[in-house]
């Protein structure tokens, strides 16, 4: 049965500006993924064919991605990219939601201080910090290891600015009522408060993953030996002084967007429910 | 054997302690976590930002070639930037890749994250479309750029002009076009996190308000400018400060779309940081280089700072 | 302790002392370069005959991603890191002279009077207050690549020999749609970018009679009227001729590749690149000469010992440049990388003159000089920025280079003043 409410709501669905609307919106989608088509398209090409610039290869080749899975350390690089970001990750979301909720649920003095000088690590270009990073992993022995790849970008200000966010965006009668109920402050921001962030947690867990997997100049100087190159790095030691043979950087960077595009896939809903929740209250 | 029980001197300590501490205000004692929560996170910036920060600002002050000897000049690298032409201009198209990125962006942003909470269909799989270029790298995206920019007949963006009637054009290679041409594949790939954000934000605004205005009779776009805009301001300002900021550091899309990554034709479309780089690790001039990124650092901070004031005030 | 315990002590301490006595006398050195297949396949090739020939000297060979090659030493050495012998562009020295990176070479294991004559003569420029700093393996030069089945399409047989006959032979190769956009160019020009600012400075400026720098190289002296004629040679390609426009197909190489331009100007590590095209049918001759004359520009990468290395591992760093320059490296540089041998006797044997890819550029090497850069990218930039004001903005070329030769004579005077 048809009753007049739901007639009236299938007609609106398929209103005519709707359909317009999702026309345009589904052909602005096309045109935004034109050059990801291209790069996939060029990584099926021969390096001859590289310069018919047709979206679809005559002779469509798996010579590249065979060429680069057997001839280079890819998939020990992919790992290397992995095991760093990961890392990397997982210490932004503790350390930066542990400090943007200190920064946002307590007062004290010196706080807009502290809040300023984190966030103004954001302002300073990484390449005028490589050097003293270099003399400072020397010292320490972390040239060429996984902790001096990462140790950078252990904490940022960018994740702290955003957790702070969100955090003021929680009620703190919340808090009060827990810390009346004599809960210790580490178990309020682990038990109460964080739950409450998890989707924007998914937020900045795959802004930070994207960052850290396309760093490409601080990987690139502390490591030597091969077998430690992060993806990026891997990827440039096939642009020789003079070679760049762009079917081959192609394929590469198809296979380095894969895992990226996963970790977006999965968190996708997150994202959206979680930044949804919070409204990003000023 | 008395090795488990700690002595008396540290008994009297742990006492000393306690009687201190239930002394303490219950908002000294907040203050106090505050402080021990934030204490390895403040060793880590002073070591690892701050310290080099303020380091990279001494080298300012000095004439140095990274391998060699370190001379104290003082303020000259200062004066040397502003007497020489090139800066003024690579200043000017900082600001130009900040001043018109931004509102483009944002505006392009806005329109389709609010029209895409329109539409259920496939809503998820157009949003990924639009997210998607966020993920790409910058040197492959730029080679796939300058093929679309690329005269005719190779090149999709004058053949599309073309057909509709409008002449071809230099793009790249123009002392005009060649900085919104650079711009756009920025904007390209900014989109998809702006879009998502926005999604958030529009979704977050209680519906109760959109059915009093329904209920009163409200146009769209009405509807836009008096309940949506509005309630957007925190996300818009977040946007702006974070988007202003990566934009005037824009580097990697003029590293890779300029020949011989100079930010040319003639210095027109390359951005401080590019200047920054080449005379850090092109020409090994550090101390010009450290006293251009203490320049940068500065405007970064005055336009955030400005921003984030905006946003003090409640809507 | 009873002699149960004693004896095996005793022995102990014994293969102890034997063991560091011979670790003592392995000596590891480290050499550094950029990566690329055949180079590294190269040096691990002199590598294991040098490590035959010397029992007790080990090389670790360690490569990086070109990109960042140089950026990479810089800071490893600043850190007091670093290789023992070193692979830097001759173009760099200047910067790692003057930092304390590199040590002059030893006159006793190189004497002057043996680099003189071995070596050909654009090894000159390593030669700075009185010492030698480094020594290469290989060199490259310029030539003239063409596309042969396009020649013949439009009727000519061979080389352009001179430049008119470039500018001749250009017209004839050039091809526009009915919309008067290129379709084949007749000379593919990089705008400045790729080698042509080498071609522009070395060659150009001296075929019409004009030099890029003064003898003692602290003035710029390209901005005169020969540097103008030169300059308008150059940009005449697009301006007048309308035989090409820089940043067709990207770059003057990937439009070579897809057979759509008829020449090119490049260097001999292109001739790889353009073989593994199989429908490209090319040839290469000398660059065309002028008035009787004939110019080529020569660069090279040079391996230079760090002030690191002292006492052994001096000695061994010693013995492993001469081994990479030794006449035996030489050619298998050449049969394993493509570059031309630095020294005229391996170079100019009757075979490798004869080559029909290697022997242009062999022959370009008597008479090829090399620029004595002082900071290599504001000078590669100065020739691209008077051709952008040329193109894009109309400015006369002589003009132009005095625009540039300005900037240019600052980087040099900012040299000089240390």
């Amino acid at each position: 049965m048809i009753d007049q409410a739901s007639r009236i709501a299938y007609l609106e669905k398929i209103q005519p500006g709707k359909i317009i609307i999702w026309t345009l919106l589904f052909l602005g989608g096309v045109v935004m993924i034109t050059p990801l088509a291209f790069m996939i398209s060029t990584s099926f090409k021969t390096g001859t064919e590289v310069f018919n610039l047709g979206i679809i290869p005559e002779n469509p080749t798996l010579k590249n991605y065979i060429f680069i899975l057997n001839e280079s350390k890819f998939l020990r690089w992919m790992l290397n990219s992995l095991w760093v970001a990961t890392f990397s990750t997982v210490s932004v979301v503790f350390f930066d939601s542990l400090v943007g909720y200190t920064l946002a649920k307590f007062t004290f003095r010196g706080q807009t201080i502290v809040f300023v000088a984190i966030l103004s690590t954001l302002m300073i270009p990484t390449e005028m910090l490589i050097i003293p990073w270099y003399m400072m992993s020397r010292e320490f022995g972390w040239i060429d290891t996984y902790w001096g790849i990462a140790f950078p970008g252990l904490m940022t200000g960018f994740g702290t600015f955003l957790m702070r966010q969100f955090f003021m965006g929680l009620p703190d009668e919340l808090i009060e009522a827990a810390r009346i109920d004599g809960w210790s402050e580490f178990a309020i921001w682990s038990k109460i408060a964080m739950p409450l962030v998890v989707p924007a947690l998914s937020a900045l867990a795959i802004f930070h993953f994207l960052g850290n997997w396309t760093a490409f100049i601080w990987p690139l100087i502390v490591t030597n030996d091969p077998d430690l190159y992060t993806i990026p790095v891997g990827l440039a030691s096939f642009n020789g002084e003079f070679e760049t043979d762009w079917e081959i950087v192609m394929t590469a960077s198809c296979l380095a967007t894969l895992p990226t595009l996963l970790v977006f896939l999965l968190l996708q809903k997150f994202i959206i429910r979680g930044v949804m929740l919070a409204g990003l209250k000023g | 054997m008395a090795y488990y029980l700690p002595s008396l001197k540290l008994q009297f300590r742990y006492l000393m302690f306690v009687s201190f501490w239930n002394k303490l205000s219950i908002n000294q004692k907040l203050a106090i976590t505050a402080w021990l929560f934030l204490a390895v996170p403040i060793a880590f910036y002073v070591i690892i930002r701050f310290y080099p920060t303020f380091e990279a600002f001494y080298v300012s002050t000095l004439k140095w070639n990274l391998l060699g000897a370190k001379k104290y000049i003082g303020l000259r690298n200062y004066e040397k930037i502003f007497a020489d032409e090139d800066f003024w201009l690579v200043l000017l198209n900082t600001f130009k890749y900040a001043g018109v990125g931004v509102p483009i962006s944002l505006f392009l942003a806005f329109s389709i994250a609010y029209f895409l909470n329109e539409i259920n269909r496939w809503h998820d799989f157009i949003r990924a479309l639009y997210f998607i270029p966020f993920l790409t790298t910058a040197v492959a995206m730029a080679w796939v750029w300058k093929w679309f920019y690329q005269p005719m007949p190779i090149g999709y963006i004058n053949y599309f002009l073309t057909s509709v009637g409008i002449p071809a054009q230099p793009f790249l290679k123009s002392v005009h076009q060649g900085l919104y041409a650079i711009m756009a594949p920025a904007v390209w790939a900014g989109l998809g996190f702006q879009v998502i954000i926005f999604i958030a934000g529009i979704r977050a605004i209680p519906r109760s308000y959109y059915e009093a205005a329904e209920i009163d009779g409200a146009g769209r776009w009405q509807i836009l400018r008096e309940i949506t805009l509005p309630s957007l301001k925190p996300t818009v300002i977040f946007l702006t400060v974070v988007s202003t900021i990566g934009f005037l550091r824009i580097f990697d899309q003029v590293y890779s779309m300029t020949t011989n990554g100079s930010g040319g034709p003639l210095n027109t479309t390359k951005p401080l940081v590019l200047m920054i780089y080449e005379f850090a690790f092109d020409e090994f001039k550090l101390g010009r280089a450290a006293a251009l990124t203490v320049i940068l650092f500065v405007i970064l901070l005055v336009i955030s700072m400005f921003q984030l004031w905006l946003m003090r005030k409640k809507p | 302790m009873n002699r149960y315990i004693k004896k095996p002590i005793v022995a102990l301490a014994a293969g102890i002392v034997a063991l560091s006595a011979s670790l003592a006398s392995a000596v590891e050195i480290e050499y550094w370069q950029y990566t690329y297949g055949s180079r590294v396949k190269a040096i691990d090739a002199l590598i294991e005959t040098f490590e035959a020939a010397n029992p007790g000297i080990t090389v670790k060979h360690t490569n990086f991603p070109y990109a960042d090659y140089r950026k990479k030493v810089a800071i490893a050495v600043s850190a007091g890191d670093g290789p023992d012998v070193v692979q830097l562009y001759y173009g760099w020295l200047n910067d790692y002279r003057d930092s304390g990176l590199l040590q002059p070479l030893s006159k006793e294991a190189f004497p002057h009077s043996s680099i003189e004559s071995d070596f050909f003569p654009m090894v000159s420029t390593m030669k700075v207050d009185g010492d030698y700093w480094g020594l290469p393996t290989a060199v490259r030069a310029l030539a003239l690549f063409y596309n042969k089945d396009l020649f013949a399409a439009a009727g000519l047989s061979g080389a352009p020999e001179t430049l008119d006959e470039m500018v001749e032979y250009a017209k004839k190769l050039t091809k526009k749609d009915s919309g008067g956009n290129y379709e084949v160019v007749g000379y593919a020009t990089d705008g400045g970018a790729g080698q042509e600012h080498h071609f522009m400075r070395e060659v150009l400026t001296r075929l019409f009679g004009g030099a890029p720098y003064s003898d003692d190289g602290t003035k710029v002296t390209y901005n005169d009227a020969a540097g103008a004629k030169a300059l308008k040679y150059l940009t005449d390609f697009q301006m007048t001729h309308k035989t090409g426009a820089s940043g067709f197909m990207n770059r003057g190489q990937d439009a070579f590749k897809a057979g759509k331009a008829g020449m090119v100007l490049d260097g001999s590590f292109r001739i790889n690149t353009f073989k593994k095209v199989e429908e490209l049918n090319f040839g290469i001759a000398e660059l065309p000469g002028h008035e009787g004359n004939r110019y080529n520009f020569a660069s090279y990468w040079i391996n230079g010992i760090s002030s690191k290395a002292e006492g052994e591992k001096l000695a061994a760093a010693n013995k492993f440049l001469q081994h990479i320059t030794s006449d035996a490296a030489m050619q298998l540089w050449l049969d394993t990388v493509g570059e031309l041998p630095a020294k005229p006797a391996i170079a100019l044997t009757d075979e490798n003159q004869a080559h029909p890819y290697f022997g242009p550029f062999i022959r370009g090497l008597g008479y090829a000089t090399a620029t004595a850069f002082k900071s290599e990218k504001p000078q590669r930039q100065a020739i691209i920025d008077a051709i952008d004001m040329v193109t894009l903005q109309g400015v006369s070329p002589s003009d132009a280079l005095n625009k540039v030769a300005k900037d240019e004579q600052e980087v040099l005077d900012d040299y000089y003043d240390n």
